[in-house]
């Protein structure tokens, strides 16, 4: 009788698993592929955001920074130094998980407003490196970034796969890699959230000081979080470059680190299905207003704002709450 | 006997006012010591500075003969005190049983790897952990709400569900500060209960309270706070004939 949270844990990720895998059925254009695709791996990140912002109530505006480190180094080391991508994505990861670390540990014990400068502050610094290393990194006009490869065996947008005897294109195959690397990060995230280092990094939001007279040491599990919501932004960031094969330093600009945050803040704080709904949203919305482009950031001002105010808990949750609502009223009509 | 908990002339000035000043007692294991005054009188600063919430302007306390000058609260936590708040500190935002299951958090070994990937020693751990939750929450009369979500729980229960976290701990001191307020006739008499049985487990309670009559009833020794400073100490039938504190009662 683990009881609820491990229900709904499960329920949550069969629902994920059944749309992400459906969604094959209804769309077919490699455009299409390649929306969805970047969706899954940006829903990636923000699932790992979540658990600082929405789980752990610390606040990172500099987000992208870890997401473009994570894309860079492996565009870097595949490139130039002919290293296959998986080893250069996992040392990607651990070197950006040092640096969170690292950069944290003074800045976690920051609160409200002074976090939000601080981690502002580290994306910026990361996004001018990026644009000012031109040697390295190509600057502000971007850099190639080679296929990416299981050790020798390539897996690109414009190749043509077999899976399970059936022929797949490579947009295709692109899509469900993704897919199945979300489905990971939610599975990941999920077992952290409902375990003891979960209620530790929930108390730290619920009661910092009723968590550390029972014994949990806030400062520790804040970093902890900080750190594991950077490899997230790393990997899914490396991931993304060699998708895209071509970065440029917006990966990590200040712009894409409010669109993160905005994802977690639409789709529900605390809530790892809702997250994603508000990654899938926010990338579709641009889509669909593809005529204001210029008007982007200030649309996502005014998303932000709006469901600050009126849906504070997000759209998930919010929907939630009100279908329980309406179920326990027609339940009472019944009476 | 050597004394669990020893404040030796501790002081805490918040600018000009003096909230504790030249503080001394002792407390002995398995003791319910109880610390009254009236409002103000600087007792929950006491509470604060011995479990580590404030630094003291001068003197010290000491938790098994230890020191506590150096050490956060969750390293106290380690060495077995924990407390209760006058201003509830519930995490709202889990149920019941997970506020209870983070006092275990000290008893649960866990790591990164065995977390992420659930591997059955977690799940063990956990399971016992929610077993032992739901026994601290029958145990302190709010094992109807395992599963409710904090935020939906009334006054008395949290305040029921805070005592069931701390000794989720396992501490060998537990500091209870104003347990009763808030409380009605019969919670209170409910409360008493719990109290007493707490000490009968072998664990040293200190309390600060205003309600008098649960006070004297259930403590072995009681600290008299007036404006900071010690108005009296002893056991309850010494402090009710202390012509002082009958003075600062009843304002003679």
């Amino acid at each position: 009788m683990m009881a609820r949270l491990s229900q709904f844990r499960l329920k949550g990720l069969v629902f994920m698993a059944i749309v992400v895998f459906a969604v094959p059925l209804f769309i077919s254009n490699p455009f299409h592929y390649g929306l969805a695709t970047q969706i899954a791996l940006i829903a990636g990140a923000v699932v790992g955001l979540n658990l600082l912002v929405g789980f752990a109530g610390q606040i990172s505006l500099g987000h992208a920074g870890f997401f473009g480190m994570g894309a860079y180094f492996s565009a870097i080391m595949t490139s130039n130094y002919g290293w296959s991508a998986i080893p250069a994505l996992i040392v990607g990861a651990v070197g950006v998980a040092i640096i969170a670390w690292a950069v944290g540990r003074p800045i976690l014990r920051l609160k409200g407003h002074y976090l939000s400068m601080a981690t502002l502050a580290v994306g910026f610094i990361i996004a001018i490196i990026l644009n000012n290393e031109r040697a390295i990194t190509g600057g502000p006009d971007g850099m190639p970034v080679p296929a990416f490869d299981v050790f020798g065996w390539e897996l690109s947008p414009f190749g043509q796969y077999s899976l399970f005897g059936m022929d797949i294109s490579g947009d295709l195959a692109w899509y469900l890699f993704a897919g199945v690397v979300l489905l990971a990060a939610v599975w990941l995230a999920q077992n952290l959230i409902d375990s003891p280092i979960g209620r530790a990094l929930r108390s730290v939001h619920g009661s910092e000081v009723a968590a550390s007279v029972v014994g949990v040491n806030t400062a520790k599990y804040k970093s902890l979080v900080f750190v594991i919501s950077a490899v997230y932004a790393s990997v899914m960031g490396a991931l993304y470059g060699h998708f895209q094969g071509f970065i440029t330093p917006s990966v990590a600009s200040f712009d894409f680190s409010i669109l993160l945050i905005t994802m977690v803040v639409l789709g529900g704080m605390g809530s790892t299905i809702g997250v994603i709904i508000g990654a899938v949203v926010l990338e579709l919305l641009p889509q669909l207003l593809a005529d204001f482009q210029e008007m982007e950031m200030v649309l996502f001002g005014l998303i932000l704002m709006l469901t600050m105010i009126f849906m504070p808990k997000g759209l998930l949750p919010t929907a939630a709450n009100l279908l329980a609502k309406r179920r326990s009223k027609s339940a009472g009509g019944d009476a | 006997m050597t004394a669990l908990v020893e404040v030796n002339n501790l002081s805490k000035a918040f600018g000009g006012v003096h909230a504790v000043e030249g503080v001394s007692f002792s407390v002995d294991a398995g003791q319910v010591y109880s610390v009254i005054g009236p409002n103000g009188a600087g007792k929950t600063t006491l509470f604060n500075l011995i479990t580590g919430l404030y630094t003291p302007t001068s003197g010290e306390v000491k938790l098994n003969g230890e020191s506590i000058a150096k050490l956060e609260p969750n390293q106290l936590a380690e060495r077995g005190m924990c407390r209760t708040f006058q201003q509830m500190q519930i995490c709202m935002n889990m149920t019941a049983i997970e506020n209870v299951m983070l006092g275990r958090h000290l008893t649960l070994k866990s790591n990164l790897l065995t977390t992420l990937f659930r591997l059955p020693a977690l799940t063990r751990g956990e399971k016992a952990a929610r077993e032992k939750s739901a026994e601290l929450m029958e145990f302190v009369g709010c094992g109807e709400y395992l599963d409710t979500e904090a935020s939906a729980m009334s006054y008395g229960a949290l305040k029921r569900l805070e005592i069931a976290r701390a000794l989720a701990a396992e501490p060998k001191v537990v500091l209870l500060d104003e347990p009763a307020a808030g409380l009605n006739a019969v919670e209170t008499a409910a409360l008493e209960e719990l109290i007493r049985k707490i000490a009968e487990q072998g664990i040293t309670v200190m309390l600060v309270e205003h309600d008098m009559k649960l006070v004297m009833g259930i403590s072995d020794r009681l600290l008299v706070l007036n404006y900071g400073r010690v108005l009296a100490e002893g056991t309850p039938e010494q402090i009710r004939e202390n012509p002082d504190v009958i003075a600062a009662y009843l304002g003679g």
